[in-house]
């Protein structure tokens, strides 16, 4: 195994360079980018930490994750231990690993970032997580039974994370969701070449082994309402975790022309309905030569990324701030570059323009400029007069955000909302009828997978907290 | 699982099926609507429930073979079954005291008012159905219609039954004569629905159309189903499927209906070539010789 190597030593090794599909290849299909971590290049990697006594790493990682402990177990070789002390704080690494922002989160805050590369913690959570899904065959010990029963409103992050954790103390939690397949954002958003679905449907079936019971199916406010699940269905809490979901589009004209889409309805067409198959999947979805996708962050960065893979030459990103404002994850930003994205900066669609039958032709853009700072500091983009130019196009995809999804709500007037239509939490998580909590993007508005699981992580146990049983137990 | 306890034919592309839902039925008000799928590949649509019954836990749908999806529907039997049901979805028609109502159903569209005129009429109104088909056999729900409204008017394309003529002309009619109407509701397709709209429009009466855009979540998830109400952006499925109709842009919405036109073609091509489907269908085909047309 690794030699004790000296601080020094350890600052000469590069970092881990990920193995990926090539650009030309994979701009064609729905294959993952990123291959995985070999052993030695996750043992190399891993000697790279410089084990820091006050790790602020850690600091970094919304659920705590012990990332020097993990990461010693291996560089030891030790992957049994390493995936315990992993999942001990994180119990969806598969996927944490592959979509976290490091570059903002843990990664950010690593010491060796300062002179050097950061440790490549995603790539090591990941390489431990997949390690764990092969080889592992645990018998997942069920708790005695607590006689206790949650009802959870959603399968995204934040409730499959809150339904594990509650699995796991004895309580009997049902999870309602709307759609036909568990996973939330996990499956109908995040595409299959960055995520494959195969890790949701592994992480749902262990949660299922844990004794938690997946509804689909089941649209809450409107199949049951809060009231009912409280009352005649005999729950004794409810965690909701519906997602912030409704997508926002910009108003400008030309909106309803055929070829428009927001994020969610093109990302769900192509992911959950699964018309990237082919164009002969039952659901289908409106292809183009050209493809422009209106946004920044990893929504607009995963449209117009399959704008290109169903075939879409040039497939454009147009963004109304620069590049260093984008959201997306850097990762994300790079293999579409890589892919042939073209990319239009300091850009905004005005107008999306059809012709004759209705179809879209072309987006209208303006030329922004960035003006004096703001109040928070930034210099925020203003239109250049004069500076209009069209982008031809069949396809305009927006990804301009969503907000909180009322349809929950309305049916429960009595839980308390902020002006955004979210729902408001107490420390614990506990909305302000009593045993009801909330979290996840519901809770924050489009957020990530991780502060979602964080909060899903905390309602259990507040839940099990209110429930008066000894934490932990 | 949703096993269908029965199925039997309408109008010849229109079947019926009474489905196991029982979450569904115990919470169904007129209005409200399903997104179903019929196999674990299949597309998620949109059906209007058309009945239910709490204590047996089944709701009806009332489905009319538009395109490939729909046909596979129609193609089930009793004990064949659909993988998802999900719903209710959608905000109930608001029932009220309105006085006269009329309600105008054509094709299909008759499924969607024949709960509302049940509950119309449980609040004392009194209640005219004027529903339409291309000829007889597609005039559906009449003798159902007819034990709850105060009168039916079926109206045929060709003169075979009841009035001659569209739907939107027998309505003219009944709006020049007493008793007044008060409110008129309607569900079918886009273009009888914006005729519907002008014929009311002129006379100030309160009229209601229940939207069919092309749904996919049917949640408020994907926006696929807006539609321009008032020069204001609706999802269908979560602010409607109701809207007044004089405030609702028809022709946007006859228009984006299109978007998947060549891939439904594609699709019907592809099924009819599918022996299996084929087999399918012929079982319900045969199925309406061997058992007399039930009206229920
Ligand atoms: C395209 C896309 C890419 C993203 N990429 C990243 C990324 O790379 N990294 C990252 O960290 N974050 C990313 N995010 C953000 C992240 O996915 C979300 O913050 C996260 O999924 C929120 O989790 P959640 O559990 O709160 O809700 P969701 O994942 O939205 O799940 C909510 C679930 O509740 C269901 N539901 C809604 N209403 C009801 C109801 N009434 N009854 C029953 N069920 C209901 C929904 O169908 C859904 O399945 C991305 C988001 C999108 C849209
Ligand atoms: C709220 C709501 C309730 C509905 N209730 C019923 C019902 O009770 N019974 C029923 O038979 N149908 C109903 N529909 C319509 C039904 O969903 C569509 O007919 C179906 O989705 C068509 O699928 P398909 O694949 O068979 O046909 P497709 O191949 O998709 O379409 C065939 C033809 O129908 C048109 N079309 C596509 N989608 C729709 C649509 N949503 N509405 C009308 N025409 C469409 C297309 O332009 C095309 O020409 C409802 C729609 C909505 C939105
Ligand atoms: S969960 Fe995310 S933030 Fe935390 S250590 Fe893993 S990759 Fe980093
Ligand atoms: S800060 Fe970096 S080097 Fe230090 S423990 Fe964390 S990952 Fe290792
Ligand atoms: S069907 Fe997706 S928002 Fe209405």
């Amino acid at each position: 195994m690794a030699k004790v190597l000296k601080a020094s030593e350890r600052m000469k090794i590069p970092r881990v360079a990920m193995a990926e599909q090539p650009a030309s290849e994979r701009a064609r299909c729905f294959m993952e980018v990123n291959r995985g971590l070999a052993s030695e290049q996750a043992v190399l990697e891993a000697t790279r930490c410089l084990q820091c006594k006050q790790p602020d790493c850690i600091d970094g990682c919304p659920v705590g994750v012990d990332i020097p402990g993990f990461v010693r177990a291996v560089a030891e070789g030790d992957l049994p231990r390493a995936a315990d002390i992993l999942y001990a704080a994180n119990v969806l690494p598969g996927i944490t690993g592959r979509v976290c922002p490091q570059e903002t989160q843990c990664e950010v805050r690593c010491i060796l970032g300062k002179k050097h590369q950061p440790l490549a913690v995603g790539y090591l959570e990941r390489f431990v997580a997949d390690w764990a899904r092969e080889h592992r065959n645990e018998v997942v010990e069920r708790a005695q039974p607590t006689g206790r029963r949650v009802a959870v409103v959603g399968s995204g992050p934040a409730g499959l994370t809150c339904a594990g954790e509650l699995a796991r103390r004895g309580h009997e939690v049902t999870v309602f969701e709307a759609l036909h397949r568990p996973g939330g954002v996990l499956v109908y958003g995040i595409p299959e070449f960055r995520l494959p679905k195969v890790i949701v449907d592994m992480e749902v079936a262990k949660l299922m082994e844990l004794g938690v019971r997946v509804e689909c199916n089941v649209v809450v406010g409107q199949t049951h309402t809060i009231q009912q699940l409280m009352g005649d269905e005999g729950y004794h809490a409810v965690f909701i975790a519906n997602g912030a979901g409704l997508p926002r589009f910009q108003g400008i004209p030309g909106e309803n022309l055929k070829g428009v889409y927001s994020a969610n309805e093109y990302l769900t067409r192509v992911n959950l309905m699964g018309a990237y198959q082919g164009e002969d999947a039952a659901t289908p979805v409106l292809r183009g030569r050209g493809v422009v996708v209106v946004g920044g962050g990893n929504t607009a960065m995963d449209a117009v990324r399959t704008g290109r893979r169903l075939g879409a030459d040039p497939a454009t990103l147009v963004y109304r701030r620069s590049e260093a404002e984008m959201p997306a994850r850097v990762e994300e930003v790079h293999h579409a570059r890589e892919e042939g994205i073209v990319f239009r900066m300091l850009t905004n669609p005005v107008e999306v323009l059809g012709d004759e039958k209705g179809w879209v032709r072309a987006v209208r853009c303006q030329q922004m400029g960035l003006g004096e700072p703001d109040a928070s500091g930034r210099r925020s983009p203003v239109p250049i007069p004069g500076s209009e130019f069209e982008i031809d196009c069949q396809v305009f995809v927006e990804a301009v955000g969503t907000r909180a999804n009322p349809l929950l709500t309305q049916s429960t007037p009595e839980l308390k909302l902020d002006r955004w239509g979210q729902i408001k939490v107490d420390e614990r998580g506990m909305t302000n009828l009593p045993g009801v909590f909330a979290g996840g993007d519901i809770v924050r508005g489009g957020a990530t997978v991780i502060l979602a699981m964080g909060d899903g992580k905390r309602a259990a146990s507040a839940i099990h907290d209110w429930f008066g049983c000894a934490s932990g137990g | 699982m949703h096993i269908i306890r029965s199925a039997t034919w309408l109008a010849p592309l229109v079947r019926k099926l009474v489905v196991e839902a029982p979450r569904v039925a115990a919470r169904h008000q007129p209005g409200h609507f399903v997104i179903v799928r019929g196999t674990r590949d299949g597309e998620r649509i949109p059906l209007t429930i058309a009945d239910s019954d709490a204590e047996s836990g089944t709701i009806t749908l009332v489905i009319q073979m538009a395109g490939a999806t729909t046909e596979r529907l129609c193609a089930l039997c009793a004990g064949d079954s659909l993988v998802d049901v999900a719903g209710p979805l959608g905000r109930p028609t608001e029932i009220e005291a309105f006085g006269h109502v009329v309600l105008v159903g054509g094709g299909v569209g008759t499924a969607v008012i024949y709960p509302q005129a049940g509950a119309l009429k449980a609040l004392g109104n009194r209640v005219t159905g004027v529903i339409g088909g291309r000829s007889r056999p597609y005039v559906i729900l009449e003798e159902e219609l007819g034990k709850i409204c105060d009168a039916v008017h079926p109206c045929t394309d060709d003169g075979s039954h009841g009035f001659h003529g569209f739907v939107t002309q027998r309505l003219a009619q009944l709006l020049d004569a007493e008793p007044p109407v008060d409110a008129v509701i309607t569900a079918g397709p886009v273009l009888m629905m914006k005729a519907v709209a002008e014929v009311t429009r002129g006379r100030g009466i309160r009229t209601i159309a229940s939207l069919n855009p092309v749904m996919v979540d049917g949640t408020g998830m994907c926006g696929g189903c807006r539609v321009t109400v008032g020069g204001e952006q609706k999802f269908a499925c979560v602010d409607g499927p109701e809207f007044d109709a004089h405030l609702v842009s028809f022709d946007e919405l006859q228009d984006r209906l299109g978007a998947y036109r060549t891939h439904e073609l594609r699709a019907r091509e592809r099924l009819a070539l599918d022996p299996e489907h084929k087999c399918r269908l012929e079982r319900a085909r045969v199925e309406i010789e061997s058992e007399p047309r039930r009206a229920s």
